[in-house]
């Protein structure tokens, strides 16, 4: 089967989103304190949360 | 992708991950605890009480504090004096029985720096912390065991890499966030693998590389004592060796004159690792957030107090300042402690299902290969 270039999108535009905030929420916390600090939490928030979501739901 | 590359893909995937994933293991479990230590220490009672006095009582000078920790250690050496922004009442005092003792046989405690009153650390001298720390860092075995671990913590970058390639044709066909429940066990978490695994890419893999340039440090700080030190001490090459050391008294306030904007960190004493035979290093950190984390080191003449040299910071210096916090997770208080938790945690079960996936994979190719084995 020949891979199309919409499959790569159609499969990592998702995951590179989420990357991207992680890596922003890393990022934002050395830069301060206060609003900083909350970017970071919401940054590696979104891949924690997604993670356990996936864990826990049983159905 | 040709299922040519797929399966190439898929055995650096498959041998990259096995041979690192013990390891990876301890790391994350040992890891685990480590988030915490500062909250841990105090539950144990471990954390030094210090004592509530009006908040402008003046702070004893430099010279003054070395004399209280001699007087609190008889016949040891001060090494390092550090010094704590959460903590500004205190110095961190590390003493050993002569300057170049190694750091595992070195005492950790405080010092009030308004009364020269100490304060022992427990916690970083020995006990159940340190343990767990030692078995993170080295597993006791030394430089060799720290290389060991930085090599496992390159195969596990590459097992990431490798991982995210083979999530492509693993989910051509499925949406983002699937996990197919319904059908069996294996594939229930062979998407749990692929799921947890994508989403924590990011933090797994800063994690990873910071963690191997921190095993990596024995060689980076010995690689800076060649390249940078030894050109700015050159000319203390055949210097006699110091008799007395000129007072410290004095110290924060020459290394401030020459580095403006900037705050002491640490100060190294004559002839530990962090110094010259001949000098007092005082390691000044940058004023802003960012920057608080690299380290310039300003040579003081430990006989005359004359500033020899404010070192230029080396790329490597500054890699290795920056992936302290990146690793540890402790610049972002506590939430960001429990998200780090969280992202570890989530780690451990993308480490253990990879394992049932590949028992699982081999039970299910042997039925195959035993009819051809047995004609054989």
């Amino acid at each position: 089967m020949k891979p199309r270039q919409s499959n790569f999108w159609k499969v990592f535009s998702t995951p590179l989103v989420i990357a991207l905030l992680s890596a922003a929420g890393l990022f934002a916390a050395l830069l301060g304190d206060g609003i900083w600090d909350g970017l970071s939490w919401i940054g590696l928030g979104v891949p924690a949360i997604l993670g356990l979501k996936g864990l826990l739901q049983r159905s | 992708m040709k299922s040519k590359t797929i399966r190439r893909w898929s055995f650096v995937h498959t041998w990259t991950s096995l041979i690192c994933t013990v390891f990876l293991l301890l790391l994350a479990l040992t890891g685990l605890p480590l988030i915490f230590h500062h909250e841990i220490e105090h539950l144990l009672g471990d954390a030094p009480q210090v004592r509530e006095m009006p908040a402008d009582t003046p702070h004893l000078n430099l010279a003054q504090l070395v004399q209280a920790a001699e007087a609190h250690r008889p016949g040891e050496v001060v090494q390092y004096f550090g010094f704590e922004d959460d903590e500004p009442n205190t110095v961190l005092t590390i003493m050993a029985k002569t300057a170049g003792t190694e750091p595992n046989a070195s005492h950790t405690f405080m010092l009030d720096a308004r009364t020269g009153e100490a304060l022992e650390t427990p916690s970083a001298n020995g006990g159940l912390m340190l343990f767990i720390l030692r078995l993170h860092v080295d597993m006791f075995a030394g430089l060799p065991g720290k290389l060991l671990l930085a090599f496992m913590g390159v195969l596990f970058v590459v097992a990431i890499v490798s991982g995210t390639v083979l999530y492509l044709p693993f989910m051509r066909r499925l949406d983002f966030g699937s996990v197919r429940r319904d059908k069996s066990t294996r594939l229930r978490w062979l998407d749990l693998h692929n799921l947890i695994g994508i989403v924590t890419l990011t933090w797994a893999l800063v994690v990873g590389v910071t963690g191997v340039i921190s095993a990596c440090a024995d060689l980076i700080i010995a690689a800076w004592r060649n390249d940078s030190l030894n050109t700015m001490i050159a000319p203390y090459r055949d210097a006699p060796p110091l008799t007395h050391l000129a007072p410290a008294t004095r110290l924060l306030d020459i290394a401030g004159e020459v580095a403006p904007g900037m705050k002491p960190d640490f100060i190294a004493f004559p002839g530990t690792r962090f110094s010259s035979e001949h000098h007092y290093s005082v390691f000044m950190k940058g004023g802003t957030h960012l920057t608080s984390h690299l380290l310039t080191p300003v040579l003081i003449d430990a006989s005359n107090l004359q500033v020899t040299a404010v070192a230029e910071r080396p790329w490597y210096m500054d890699a290795m300042g920056m992936s302290q916090p990146l690793h540890f997770g402790d610049y972002g208080g506590m939430p960001m402690k429990i998200l780090w938790a969280t992202l570890d945690v989530l780690t451990i079960i993308v480490l253990a299902s990879g394992v049932y996936l590949w028992v699982v994979r081999r039970r299910a190719a042997r039925p195959v290969l035993e009819p051809a084995q047995a004609s054989a």
